[in-house]
């Protein structure tokens, strides 16, 4: 079977384009890593792909706070073409800064402020998935997912979260420990059709077993691989 | 434009921490606020526009009008690289907005209550910088750009003739830091060709022969007296010394040792590893975020100034006591506590921006740091084999590639060779560098598999320019004009440019014909990219401003013109007889002070604002464990298609140099060493890195401490068979003591051991796993405790006794037990370090979350067996059906200590049973931003 073509998007200062890369690899995609810049001389690039994400990192090193210029990037300099990808059932994710990206366009609902204890923190978490979500990165993840979040602005804001929930997109929930206030421990929130996943914490920083910290210990397992989100939402673009 | 933030901002509760910690009465509610001011012809929907592009509706309120009420305002002193202001320019352009100028600010607001004195010295100690930064009560004037000045004419400086009296007024009025030898030879050679320096010339010379480039302490001839000798003996330079080290033991794996920016080794085929570790003590001293920020991205350039991609950062920190009395804090010296906040968000910042995991690392605190915190920062690259760059070659272009020039740490490598006092920080305004992790990303995406497009590569660090393009064109010559250099505002002398350390910019050699291929890429990437001039091939260094000469040296003169330094020593006359141990009262309550002192106790709170995850490559982290919040010894590094990786261990201990500086440099060795075997690496296969933090060379008892040391790394990179492969020196690290004298920081050794780990998935780590395994002690325990931290917790006696002594069975031990780890009979090992076996067996159990049963101690004097630190030892869990097989490949050597035990106690002998969550809680003490206990579960 051929792997499914992927993008990854980058800015200025996105650092990890290239984790996410092999993860995508990982799960069975072919992948590029392009930046915004080039996406929105050469728009093909996006139209070509199946999957995209938009990759962590301090893109224009966070200038006018987190996400905000590639937003703009992704807004004014493409039109209406990231919409576009999502309205033909491409699925779309952002993690960290890509996670601020999208919730500064119009494809995420809330926003991301500083964490709650006011600094930037780096440690792992579990994370489990909301069984209402209809995100079709988690669709048939059971097992809770394991791995790190390294950020400095994750706390989840929104005005409403319960109908946020109730619509199906808290798609991930961080278990037993909140790392950053975000409201009702959400660490991941979907759009309405679930094509588009934002979430702080990195999965793609947990793809071989022995990444896990309890490793030795005989912690973490394949279950619990952050791996399992790129395989579920490669495996949906598959069947495009 | 003032945007406050609707949640409390984190920046409130860091003020009202800081005033606390600085003794400051409360200053009730304070609010935050930034600002963004822009000058242009704005409408009403620009205005909007504006607003909806820095205001974040959920989390912000935006206002234009101009606030009221007590408050004080920062801003940035004109000149001064402002990112977000830059970001709103070219916003304002995607949105096709018309504005002129913007800078922003930081605005507190305070309560009408709070009278000036104490706004101004929250202002003063706690919010700015007035190096970079100004600040105004009330409302602040946007900062101007910089004035616009004409372009300035290079000076002569009148040199010839003039005595030593004259040569000492033009070397203090030009902050030369030159000895009067050298400026008489550099007098000598301007009358010898008939004129005088130029300004550019003079400073060239002072910084290609500055202490801080030209290693002149570590390349001179030394008169080194013996104790009990009356006359001195001539010894070779200790980088000689240092050299023929590591051309003796000859390890199959160096590539490059002592030469260039890093030394580079090859432990796995067809790779090879960058390894390069710089201080940045001076910088931080007076701008501990920026100093400690560009020290990071220094030696991230290092690594990339060798063709290598950075994938890992270090940093060990000494700081003064953070609780330090504001009355005891010196004059012109910013408090620890600020210093220490500062350097770590730089060291955080840098690292984290840039994407590369912040690993191994440690946190010192003593006394004599308080006015010189000492900053070491290391970075570790990888490349696939590759002959190594030998250009330039005549007839190349100079490229210089990343960020713009400006007025930014002028003179940073003089300053570095001067000694610290209560003046420095104005003096030395302008050698703080501003550093931009962004922009140095880009240089390494522009950089990373560009290495066939040029012919040598080197970094703009201390020295800028002057020693980029200086080093580069030894030999071949170069000609290049300072007018084609970008720079951030007008106005900048010729010198100035030249000399800039502005930071992020490399210099790269690129034969004509491939300059355009290289800027291509860099235009593609978003990096500035500027053809200054060429390589000549006539061993001239011709500097020129928009076409006129302003500097012309024979590049010989530059670089062996200098006068060979001789440097007398006194070495030191070490007590190495005549044990005395100590008496403890209460065991068990030492053991919770030594777990909370400063220097043991946990670093959580500082590792957690490091990213160590990214590039997934983090298999053993600094903190490992049930818990997640065990020390590690090493950290291990491997990409996650590899199955090998690396390991990397530090080796410190400026209390054991107090009193013993040879021994303590061996044993900064052995501990650096035995922490990368002792999480797998194979003892045959680490190379080693030394930074030297010392006192003023010229006080000959310093510089004898400083021989003695390298003698100690000498002798165990031979017994270990681990060569150096790069190294640096800071000196001049001094302070004015409690009895108003000039005294040395401890002699601060800081060793780096990067370890080949065959099997990556096999890595051994300190938790304890499994109740009933066997505990047992590698190596042997002395009793040895100058220098110890339980003096430094009891306080010292008058007669401290010996320091620990080398263990010549060290390097057997290690390779015995590397045999051991993989026949896979290892279930956890931990190195005894500071504190001593109690302090080890405490911390396995912390890790595990398992009590352990000490049955046998190995000394009969309990002080000795549980609070010396004597080298060479470690502690390894193994399972009982395996100790017949360890104690083969052991050949019996080591010590059985007792059990793992399901208890939940560490019980020692003699010694009240302590509950392990005790042990934690005293490990934990400090550690305040473990707000999260770990989750991942032990799920086994």
């Amino acid at each position: 079977m051929s792997r499914v073509p992927a993008i990854v998007i980058t800015g200025p200062g996105t650092n990890r384009d290239h984790d996410v890369a092999t993860a995508l690899e990982f799960a069975g995609a072919d992948v590029r890593i392009v930046s915004s810049r080039a996406v929105v001389d050469n728009p093909r690039h996006l139209d070509e792909a199946r999957v995209a994400v938009v990759a962590g990192g301090f893109s224009y090193a966070d200038s006018l706070g987190a996400g905000r210029m590639l937003a703009l990037d992704l807004t004014l300099g493409l039109g209406d073409r990231l919409e576009n990808f999502v309205a033909q059932g491409r699925p779309l994710l952002g993690i960290c800064n890509g996670f601020q990206v999208l919730s500064r366009t119009s494809l995420l609902p809330g926003s991301l402020g500083h964490n709650a204890q006011g600094e930037f923190d780096c440690r792992w978490v579990v994370l489990d998935r909301v069984e209402r979500s209809n995100s079709v990165w988690t669709k048939g993840i059971d097992d809770p997912i394991h791995c790190p979040i390294a950020h400095g602005e994750g706390r989840y804001v929104h005005p409403d979260p319960e109908s946020l929930a109730a619509a199906g997109q808290v798609a991930l929930r961080y278990r037993s420990t909140n790392p950053n206030g975000s409201v009702n421990d959400i660490a991941g929130v979907s759009d309405p059709t679930g094509l588009v996943l934002g979430l702080m914490p990195h999965p793609e920083n947990h793809i071989v077993l022995r990444q896990h910290p309890h490793h030795r210990r005989g912690g973490g397992g394949t279950s619990h691989l952050g791996l399992r989100i790129f395989e579920t939402g490669v495996a949906h673009a598959k069947q495009l | 434009m003032t945007i406050r933030s609707i949640d409390p901002d984190p920046r409130v509760l860091q003020l009202h921490d800081g005033a606390a910690a600085l003794g400051l009465p409360s200053v009730g509610d304070v609010h935050v606020a930034d600002l963004v001011h822009v000058r242009g012809e704005l409408s009403d929907d620009d205005r909007q526009k504006l607003h909806s592009l820095l205001v974040d509706p959920l989390l912000q309120k935006g206002t234009w009008s101009t606030p009221t009420g007590r408050a004080v305002e920062i801003a940035l002193l004109p000149g001064v690289t402002d990112t977000a202001a830059d970001a709103v320019m070219a916003a304002a352009e995607m949105l096709d907005l018309s504005i002129e100028h913007a800078s922003t600010g930081l605005r507190v607001e305070f309560e009408d209550r709070v009278d000036d004195t104490l706004v101004h010295a929250i202002a003063e100690r706690l919010l700015m910088n007035p190096i970079i930064e100004r600040s105004a009560m009330g409302t602040i004037e946007p900062t101007a750009a910089a004035d616009e000045e004409t372009q300035v004419a290079a000076s002569v400086v009148p040199l010839r003739g003039l005595d030593d009296d004259g040569l000492a007024e033009v070397g203090v009025e030009r902050a030369l830091y030159l000895d009067p030898e050298e400026l008489r030879v550099i007098r000598d050679h301007f009358e010898s060709i008939g004129r005088d320096p130029t300004d550019v010339e003079i400073e060239t010379l002072a910084q290609t022969w500055s202490e801080h480039c030209a290693h002149k302490t570590f390349r001179a001839i030394v008169h080194a007296t013996e104790p009990g000798e009356s006359s001195p003996r001539r010894r070779e330079s200790l980088m000689k010394q240092l050299r023929s080290c590591t051309e003796e033991i000859d390890a199959p794996f160096v590539r490059s040792a002592f030469v260039g920016n890093a030394g580079v080794i090859e432990f796995a085929k067809g790779t090879t590893l960058a390894l390069k570790a710089e201080t940045h003590n001076h910088p931080s001293a007076v701008e501990p975020f920026g100093g400690a920020n560009t020290g990071v991205g220094g030696v991230i350039r290092d690594v990339l100034g060798i063709a290598h991609k950075p994938i890992a950062v270090t940093d060990i920190l000494c700081f003064g006591p953070t609780d330090l009395p504001l009355d005891d804090l010196p004059d012109g010296s910013l408090h620890p506590r600020r210093i220490e906040e500062g350097v770590i968000a730089g060291v955080a910042d840098y690292g984290n921006k840039i994407g590369l995991p912040t690993v191994a690392g440690a946190i010192l605190y003593d006394p004599a740091y308080t006015t010189n915190p000492l900053v070491f920062a290391g970075c570790i690259g990888t490349a696939p084999a590759r002959r190594l760059h030998e250009g330039p070659d005549s007839g190349d272009r100079v490229i210089v590639l990343g960020g713009a020039t400006g007025r930014d740490g002028i003179r940073g490598a003089t300053f570095s060779s001067a000694t610290m006092d209560a003046t420095t920080g104005e003096v030395a305004g302008a050698s703080v560098q501003i550093g931009d992790p962004i922009v140095e990303k880009l240089l390494i995406d522009v950089l990373v598999g560009a290495e066939d497009m040029y012919s040598a590569i080197t970094d703009c660090g201390a020295g800028g320019l002057s020693s980029a393009v200086g080093e580069m064109a030894e030999g071949v010559g170069a000609d290049v004009d300072l007018a084609l250099v970008p720079r951030k505002y007008p106005g900048l002398e010729p010198w100035e440019v030249w000399l800039s350390e502005a930071q992020e910019r490399m210099v790269v050699s690129v034969p004509p014909r491939g300059v355009s291929a290289l800027a291509k890429r860099c235009e593609k990437a978003g990096v500035n990219w500027a053809d200054i001039g060429s390589f000549t091939g006539d061993g001239i260094l011709v500097v020129r401003n928009d076409g006129e000469k302003v500097a012309e040296l024979d590049t010989a003169f530059l670089h062996d013109g200098r006068p060979q330094r001789e440097m007398n020593a006194t070495l030191p006359d070490p007590k190495r007889s005549g044990a005395t141990s100590r008496t403890v009262e209460d065991p068990a309550a030492t053991l919770l002070a030594l777990l909370g002192h400063p220097n043991i106790a946990s670093k959580a709170a500082t590792i957690h604002r490091y990213d160590h995850e990214i590039l997934g490559a983090t298999v053993v982290r600094p903190l490992i464990g049930a818990a997640s919040d065990g020390p590690a010894d090493g950290v291990v590094l491997a990409a996650p298609t590899d199955t090998h990786g690396i390991a990397i261990g530090i080796g410190v201990n400026p209390w054991h140099g107090l009193h013993d500086p040879e021994g303590m440099a061996f044993n900064a060795v052995d501990e650096a060493v035995r922490n990368v075997v002792a999480v797998g690496a194979d003892p045959d296969k680490i190379a080693l890195l030394d930074n030297f933090s010392w006192g003023d060379p010229r006080r000959e008892s310093t510089m004898g401490d400083l021989v003695a040391a390298v003698d100690g790394c000498c002798a165990a990179a031979f017994m270990f068979n681990a060569p150096f492969v790069s190294g640096k020196d800071s000196l001049n690290n001094e302070y004015v003591g409690a009895d108003g004298e000039r005294h040395a920081v401890p002699p601060t050794l800081v060793i780096t051991a990067v370890g080949h780990v065959p099997d990556a998935d096999r890595c051994v780590t300190p938790d304890l796993l499994t109740p009933g395994n066997v505990l047992m002690l590698i190596g042997s325990t002395e009793t040895e405790f100058a220098g110890s931290h339980l003096d430094l917790v009891l306080g010292q006696p008058d007669d401290p006794g010996v320091a620990p002594a080398p263990d010549p069975d060290a390097a057997m031990h290690y390779r015995n037990l590397h045999a051991a780890m993989q026949a896979g009979l290892i279930v956890s090992c931990h190195d005894v370090s500071e504190g001593g076996l109690a302090v080890a067996l405490a911390e396995m159990c912390i890790a595990g979350r398992l009590g352990a049963t000490i049955e046998d101690l190995p000394h009969e004097d309990l002080a000795t067996a549980l609070f010396s630190e004597s080298a060479g030892r470690l502690v390894v869990e193994v399972e009982e059906r395996s100790v017949p097989a360890f104690l083969r490949i052991m050949d019996d050597d080591v010590f059985p200590l007792g059990h793992v035990s399901e208890s939940g106690n560490l019980s020692l002998p003699g010694v009240d049973a302590i509950g392990v969550s005790d042990l934690a809680d005293a490990f934990n003490s400090r550690a305040t931003a473990v707000h999260a206990e770990d989750s991942t579960g032990d799920t086994k």
